[in-house]
């Protein structure tokens, strides 16, 4: 049977989430993943041609809040777990290519 | 280049802020200028073990707009989660929406020079949450403040429907006025409310065929004037490049520019190539949304005349210029203030004078809205009747609403007071008719002789009358017992 999932394409989802794995850890996360993928495949055995597509897990919908402003926790506390701050800010490495923003 | 032509191709991405209190998924309060990170809790902080819920008001206020640009509204829509790796959004995805947005095929007309409109199309509309703001500060660190963290924010994409800068900023213009109107954003373009970038190519044509240049998308313009000259300077950019070198629209050879306000150049931003590989997929933490015919009906029930539409009604109906009805309807607060007057009996154009050349220049020194002015619609077409009854000239017609707005008294009470009724006794003003033209007999000998110094001559001696009665008395009828005792 085919590799489900090569180093390769590892490597690239790794760079994707920003994570440097060692050759050793691409090795063991390429298996990991192809045997669950090779469980995931038993799926497609099944007939779905009268299925809806699912967009949910769950039967619920319209879970909503009013539009009511609660209180935040504060700048202290906020930044209370930051490795780094700089006054009221977050301190991070400086951005280069930012193409941050929505 | 002998027989070159092309057209200018632009699509447009709109990011528009929703004014609801609290954030799109948690109860913080959305406000700007507040100190950093000190409107943040777990949600938005993207602390892990916590679950957001949809504030019910911003899926409304996006369903609207939606409505507003004649979009298809599916009954069914749902979440995803879009990766995303800046430190603005720790939770490291931004909730949007992807395979299907709440609202979807439709367009939005703009206007254009001398009354015409153009039909853009809109792709879709969809809610998603905001980012917070990386600051590039000094020394090799960036700062991060999260208080726009997970602010309600309507991505709107156009169809590449539009072949102009002027174009483009009409389409922007215009729909920072809907969505004024509509209430559901302030749309303040110095508070990152509205946030554009347009997607660029040429279509040219010359002798050898046709050519499309490849497609240029300009990132995070926050004003309209960056809007109108970055499309400008990047479509003579693209024709510069294509004649220098040839080059052509492929598959992936789509390029990202930012725009230089300084120079007013649009830069090359660089990118990793893997960039756009988003990877979105149904966010598990938040259920669909399911509309039903009666809620929908009643989101509905909530629009009001669009401001196009409006502005050409006025223009038709009451036969006001472009330009005025433009003004009356550049904010809906005086569009409906001159509805209202106009629906008490106030005649158009001249309720239309009033408010344009009287009223918003005294909110603009007081900077407020037309409805701060303690000055009812009612109280105004009350005003306007008293000039068509020539009771007051229009000159102390402007005068009177400027006192209406100081005393908050009524039109008739002030032309009272501040002794601004025409006199159109005509007995009272024959007599003084009598006097002036005894006084001045040159210029009846003028008039009577006829020639050409007859028309300068009558109007000198309304002037005189109009001088002796302190302006006070009716032009129309000194003119005509002028016209009865000359004639």
């Amino acid at each position: 049977m085919a590799r489900r999932i090569d180093q390769q394409q590892v490597r690239k989802v790794a760079k994707l989430s920003r994570l440097d794995l060692t050759d050793h850890e691409l090795e063991e996360f390429t298996s990991q993943l192809g045997a669950i993928l090779e469980y995931v495949e038993k799926m497609n055995k099944l007939n779905t041609d009268n299925v809806e597509p699912l967009a949910h897990c769950l039967p619920v919908s319209n879970v909503f809040r009013e539009d009511c402003v609660k209180e935040s926790i504060g700048t202290e506390r906020a930044l209370a777990n930051a490795p780094e701050r700089d006054e009221s800010f977050f301190k991070v490495p400086k951005i280069l290519d930012d193409g941050s923003g929505a | 280049m002998a027989d070159l032509k092309y057209k200018v191709i632009v699509g447009l991405e709109i990011h528009v802020q929703l004014c609801t209190k609290s954030k799109m998924f948690c109860g913080c309060a959305v406000e700007f200028g507040a100190e950093p990170n000190s409107r943040v809790c777990p949600v938005c902080l993207g602390m892990p073990g916590v679950l957001p819920v949809m504030n019910k008001q911003a899926f409304e206020y996006a369903v609207m707009v939606g409505l507003a640009l004649n979009c298809r509204i599916p009954m069914f829509t749902k979440w995803d989660r879009k990766s995303y790796y800046y430190p603005d959004l720790p939770k490291n995805y931004q909730i949007s929406q992807y395979d299907l947005p709440l609202s979807e095929n439709g367009y939005i007309e703009i206007p254009l020079e001398s009354s015409q409109t153009k039909r853009i199309g809109i792709i879709r509309a969809h809610l998603e949450e905001d980012a917070g703001k990386n600051l590039h500060a000094t020394g090799n660190f960036s700062q991060v403040d999260l208080n726009r963290t997970g602010t309600p924010l309507l991505e709107i994409v156009t169809e590449p429907d539009m072949n102009s800068g002027a174009e483009v900023r009409a389409l922007a213009v215009e729909l920072q006025r809907m969505v004024r109107f509509l209430g559901v954003s302030e749309a303040d373009m110095q508070k990152g409310h509205m946030r554009f970038e347009p997607n660029i190519n040429l279509i040219i044509t010359r002798g050898d065929g046709e050519f499309r240049t490849p497609i240029t998308e300009i990132k995070n313009l926050n004003s309209f004037r960056a809007l109108e000259r970055s499309v400008n300077y990047e479509a003579q950019r693209q024709l510069d490049e294509f004649i220098e070198t040839g080059i052509v629209m492929e598959m992936g050879n789509k390029t990202t520019r930012g725009w230089d306000d300084e120079k007013e150049v649009t830069v090359l931003q660089r990118e990793k190539e893997e960039a756009h590989d988003y990877r979105y997929f149904p966010d598990p933490d938040l259920v669909p949304v399911e509309l039903t015919q009666q809620w929908l009906d009643e989101i509905k029930s909530r629009l009001c005349e669009l401001p196009l539409k409006k502005q050409m009604r006025y223009v038709q109906e009451y036969c006001l210029s472009d330009y005025d009805a433009g003004v009356l309807t550049a904010d809906r607060s005086t569009a409906d203030f001159f509805d209202e007057a106009v629906k008490a009996g106030g005649e158009p154009k001249r309720l239309c004078n009033l408010i344009t050349q009287t009223g918003l220049k005294i909110t603009k020194e007081k900077n407020c809205s037309i409805n701060d002015l303690s000055v009812t619609p009612q109280s105004l077409a009350d005003l306007a009747k008293m000039v068509e009854d020539s009771i007051i000239s229009a000159g102390s017609a402007a005068t009177i609403f400027e006192a209406m707005v100081e005393t908050g008294k009524e039109p008739d009470v002030l032309a009272q007071e501040l002794n601004l009724i025409q006199k159109s006794d005509a007995g009272e003003l024959e007599k003084i008719v009598d006097t002036v033209l005894m006084e001045n007999p040159q210029a009846v000998e003028d008039v009577t002789s006829g020639g050409k110094k007859e028309k300068k001559a009558m109007g000198f001696l309304l002037g005189q009358v109009m001088q002796k009665t302190k302006g006070q008395a009716n032009p129309k009828v000194v003119s005509e017992i002028l016209a009865k005792k000359l004639g």
